[in-house]
């Protein structure tokens, strides 16, 4: 089996991927002010993650790589998102409650307290958990022998 | 009213390809729709004549808003939507690979 | 508080993948502590609700309601969430040894989190839209368990299960839009006061009727209940104890009663016709289920129509719809997730120490293994309602509330197929422990210890619940009732006078 698809698709990929993946993060890390959001932007980094896949190819060893570090990013993800959850717990005010919601100049970058966070985390929940998705139902011979 | 009878027409066109298609491709096709239905319900439920996106870009803005909240909740139906035409997904691949057909007028291992 | 019911298993679901490339034992480490713990916190949210040390009504980042998401603990869910875990326990202590013929138990043990904390969240929510996410968190992950084995059966049976489920899961969906369309809310204590000041309207009818097919879907109600048996034969039976026994009442039963009750606030006198359908697809559901059930050869579908025949009587104590038969559909709630989980263990205990399902090839086994087969006896007694045990009072408040509406027809059939249930489970009995000793060859052994100990745990409550009916019934299952049978108290106490 070849490995990929056509040189053309391969440097169409090579230009775009990365482009894809940062505007992934832009739309994750401006969540709290423009739409889009944490899943959103998880789709799109899951996007530029799924065109590499596809456009280079990949063979058994690395495709369980990709699903054994997607699967441990989407737990980090979940854990994260109940993590931020409960330091607002913890701190004494109810679960999920915003730490620093007045700090920050509003309509900037750095505002909104722990919404951000709590975007990254699900981003991260998000695209890695898209991208198992993809390797899962792309490539069960592989994966799912455990 | 009209286009909440569009949104059941949608609903029901998806249910009938579930009820009655064979193949379980089409029956999944069948659900997505179902959800777009309901997807497109909660958008018209929200929607408002001559009112803005729901975005404050900057304070003090007076302008209407649509219902916000029909939003949040389609995307959150998007994401159930995902997970749940993702496993389907799956389970028709893994049907393929044991019975070799997506009838399902021929997957009937099971009695009763 | 609150929140921990749905966090610490959630929080298991992540840790699990994550721990169990350490060493492959934490997932049953991990999986065993959470379900231990949320069966401590159950326990102590009954008692501190007796004691009213315990807010009823917790806000989710401090919004308070109906702007924000509030978690609701009253009664009602008091009682869900108790027999959610005190099943969810002795399951997962079951699932210790029984996956031993899987690989990747931390798929399982993960999902079976997913579960749980759809379960308890689905309980706990006094949000409409907030309760459908729970709804389909756990139904997710209940189809990916049905199928778990992947086996070509299981497959075939998890798909047919997701399809039914799924269409059931769009309807609940669909009546949520069309509810938030009408009340512009989705608290259910606000949207209860903007129903009940507005009155019946056509819409509202529409809503419940395609409420109430979602819901027949979920809990395997008799025209709706293909997808069950099918499911049952096919799922690990840990994951068979927690659908007959917990998931079809939560996600049925009790999200059903919710919105009837509470958020549309319908009584009998109000309306009797939709009371009156309860009563009539009650009342299919036993005759038609216990028929089925009665010519079964395979011990675990037997069991599987004998659900559907019992959530009819759950079904046609609510439908019945005054004081007594409420408690009884409530009580039969918590007697039936007891032996229901029990009896699919104890079967699954059989079947692995002997390798058969077929009642005709089995016989005798009292003496190979008696722990599995005296807990058999105990929980087919219970779940027939023979006196002193838990089944029979239920079954007998809901005869008690039907005698008192005046309908002796249903008091009727409810008596008469209580005794068949006693029929087919006593056949099952008689051949498979008892009689046909010829049958049992001597190297059938008893079952490890992790089962016996979660078998033992089921039939303790089992007997618990019969033998102190009085303390339970004053704790547990008549402050519930109360919460169904008097519909403004929900929104009086989450939106506070």
């Amino acid at each position: 089996m070849s490995r990929g698809m056509t040189v053309i698709v391969q440097s169409v990929t090579r230009l775009v991927a990365g482009m894809l993946f940062l505007f992934g993060c832009y739309i994750v890390l401006h969540g709290h002010l423009t739409p889009g959001g944490g899943f959103a932007g998880g789709v799109l980094i899951a996007a530029a993650f799924i065109l590499v896949s596809l456009a280079f190819g990949s063979v058994e060893n690395v495709e369980q790589h990709r699903y054994t570090f997607s699967s441990v990013f989407e737990s980090l993800g979940g854990l994260g998102f109940l993590a931020i959850g409960l330091a607002g717990y913890l701190a004494g005010h109810q679960f999920l409650s915003n730490l620093w919601p007045k700090v920050g100049e509003p309509l900037t970058l750095f505002s909104a307290g722990t919404i951000p966070l709590a975007n990254i985390a699900i981003a991260m929940k998000v695209g890695a958990g898209l991208f198992a998705i993809f390797l899962a139902l792309g490539a069960s011979r592989f994966v799912m022998k455990d | 009213m009209v286009p909440f009878i569009a949104c059941l027409l949608l609903f029901l066109l998806g249910l009938y390809a579930i009820v009655l298609k064979r193949n379980i491709i089409k029956i999944i096709i069948g659900f997505s729709l179902m959800e777009y239905a309901v997807n497109l319900l909660f958008a018209f439920i929200g929607f408002k004549q001559g009112a803005i996106a729901p975005i404050i870009t900057r304070l003090g803005m007076t302008q209407d808003f649509v219902d916000p909240l029909p939003q949040a909740l389609v995307l959150t139906s998007i994401v159930i939507g995902l997970a749940t035409t993702a496993l389907m997904l799956a389970f028709a691949m893994r049907i393929y690979e044991k019975y070799h057909t997506f009838d399902i007028t021929e997957i009937r291992r099971l009695r009763g | 508080m609150l929140p921990l019911f749905i966090i610490v298993p959630l929080c298991g679901a992540f840790l699990i993948p994550l721990l169990s490339r350490l060493w492959k034992g934490l997932a049953d480490v991990v999986g065993n502590l959470v379900g231990a713990v949320l069966v401590g916190f159950a326990v102590y949210g009954v008692a501190a609700l007796a004691g009213g040390s315990l807010p009823a009504v917790y806000a989710m980042g401090g919004w308070m309601p109906p702007v924000g998401i509030v978690l609701v603990y009253d009664s009602l869910t008091a009682l869900v969430v108790l027999i959610t875990n005190l099943v969810g326990f002795p399951a997962l202590l079951f699932s210790t040894r029984y996956l031993d013929q899987y690989t990747g138990r931390w798929k399982y043990y993960s999902l079976f989190m997913l579960l749980l904390a759809g379960l308890n969240g689905v309980a706990l929510s006094g949000d409409m839209f907030n309760m459908f996410v729970f709804i389909e968190i756990a139904a997710i992950a209940s189809y990916a368990l049905v199928a778990f084995g992947t086996r070509a059966e299981e497959l075939e049976s998890g798909f047919k299960y997701m399809v039914m489920g799924e269409v059931g899961s769009l309807l609940i969906l669909l009546s949520v839009a069309m509810l938030y369309a009408h009340t512009s809310t989705l608290n259910m204590a606000d949207m209860a006061r903007v129903l009940q000041a507005g009155g019946l309207t056509p819409l509202s009818w529409f809503v419940l009727a395609t409420m109430l097919v979602g819901f027949s879907i979920k809990m395997a109600m008799m025209p709706f209940h293909s997808w069950l048996p099918d499911a049952h034969l096919s799922a690990p039976a840990p994951v068979s104890a927690m659908l007959s026994g917990v998931f079809i009442k939560v996600l049925g039963v009790y999200a059903m009663s919710r919105v009837v009750f509470n958020v549309f606030g319908l009584t009998r006198s109000v309306a009797p016709q939709f009371f009156n359908l309860l009563v009539g697809l009650g009342l299919l559901s036993i005759i038609a289920a216990s028929l089925l059930a009665i010519n079964q050869k395979d011990y675990k579908r037997l069991l599987a129509y004998s659900t559907v025949s019992q959530v009819g009587y759950i079904v046609l104590g609510l439908g019945i719809g005054n004081y007594w038969a409420i408690v009884g559909a409530l009580f039969h709630v918590l007697s039936h997730a007891v032996t229901k989980g029990l009896l699919f263990l104890a079967s699954r205990s059989i079947e692995r120490q002997t390798g058969t399902r077929e009642i005709g090839n089995l016989g005798g086994l009292e003496r190979n293994m008696p722990v599995t087969s005296w807990s058999y006896v105990l929980g087919s007694l219970s779940m027939s309602g023979v006196p002193p045990f838990a089944g029979f009072f239920s079954k007998l408040f809901i005869i008690v509330g039907a005698v008192e509406a005046r309908m002796y027809w249903p008091a009727i059939v409810a008596g008469l197929f209580s005794v068949l249930t006693l029929g087919y489970l006593l056949k099952v009995i008689n051949n498979v422990l008892f009689v046909n000793r010829d049958r049992n060859s001597s190297l059938v052994r008893e079952a490890p210890a992790p089962i016996l100990v979660a078998l033992v745990m089921l039939t303790a409550l089992a007997l618990a619940f019969g033998l102190g009916f009085r303390p339970v019934l004053d704790w547990i299952v008549n402050p519930a009732a109360k919460v169904l049978t008097i519909p403004l108290t929900y929104a009086q106490m989450v939106l506070g006078g």
